[in-house]
């Protein structure tokens, strides 16, 4: 099988270099290849879609959470009791 | 210590930064007590660096950053030891059929398909959200440790492989890896 042949068909290789494009770099040989292989390969271009589109929704999901959850309060003034205490040992 | 209280108030730090804490820590470590825990850790050794404050970041950044260390820590635990290895493997087994041996070529059965994320928004979508959750709760400890170093704490690739003590190449295995794990179980789970 020739090199055009094997770029073609590792799909296994196309994702990956998705993933290393996404948040970091790959080189020029390698843009190349993951560009022909995308070209001819529609299983491929839609993991790459989905594959970012998962990404933004991660980034989303953390950012709203972070709002949501609470301490209880018993838990909150045994805390404060600590360190008021820890405060009036000095 | 009479100029440093100017800046740190730690009377107040339970009222105005526990819950902002506490949500930070949930959000990395998806455990309640475990965050619980965190929080209260951070505040008492912060107690013990007031006196190394130089008041060049906010109160709440400053204890942020001690939480974050402590995170880390978490993690480099949860990925050492031989349980780890246990649930790496089974991660690895969960794609191992996803390629053809030969030429890495999709195996059919577990090729993309359009499931739905690609047309509309499912960021309102709730039940989509908590689906991810589950399939992130999935990953092996030390995958969803440098998934979440990179994606949520934008933590360069250099400070992360040193931090967990892996190797480059091995990040990039992992953050494929760790990829195509979550989108197959949100194909599968998504319908």
């Amino acid at each position: 099988m020739g090199t055009l042949k094997k770029i073609q068909n590792n799909c296994h290789k196309a994702t990956f270099l998705i993933e290393k494009r996404l948040i970091g770099r790959i080189t020029l040989r390698e843009k190349i290849e993951l560009w022909i292989h995308l070209l001819g390969c529609g299983i491929c271009r839609t993991y790459q879609k989905q594959t970012i589109k998962i990404s933004q929704m991660i980034r989303q999901l953390f950012a709203s959470a972070n709002s949501e959850k609470h301490l209880d309060d018993t838990f909150k003034k045994d805390m404060q009791d600590r360190i008021e205490n820890e405060l009036d040992k000095n | 210590m009479i100029t440093k209280t100017q800046q740190l108030e730690p009377r107040n730090w339970v009222a105005t930064h526990a819950d902002y804490l506490y949500a930070y820590a949930i959000a990395r470590i998806n455990d309640e007590e475990q965050a619980k825990d965190l929080v209260q850790e951070t505040f008492l050794a912060a107690l013990q660096k007031v006196d190394k404050f130089e008041g060049k970041s906010s109160e709440r950044t400053w204890l942020t950053a001690i939480l974050k260390y402590k995170i880390i820590d978490v993690y480099r635990k949860k990925s050492s030891g031989l349980v780890v290895n246990a649930d790496v493997q089974r991660a690895e087994q969960e794609q191992s059929d996803f390629f053809e041996p030969e030429y890495g070529h999709w195996n059919n059965e577990h090729a993309p398909k359009a499931f739905g994320i690609d047309y509309h928004d499912p960021l309102v979508n709730k039940e989509f959200n908590s689906i991810l959750q589950k399939c992130m709760q999935k990953l092996p400890a030390l995958w969803l440790s440098i998934f979440t170093m990179k994606h949520i704490d934008d933590q360069s690739t250099d400070v992360i492989c040193s931090e967990l003590k892996i190797t480059q190449s091995n990040f990039w295995v992992i953050i494929h890896r760790t990829k195509l794990n979550l989108r197959a179980c949100l194909q599968k789970n998504w319908i």
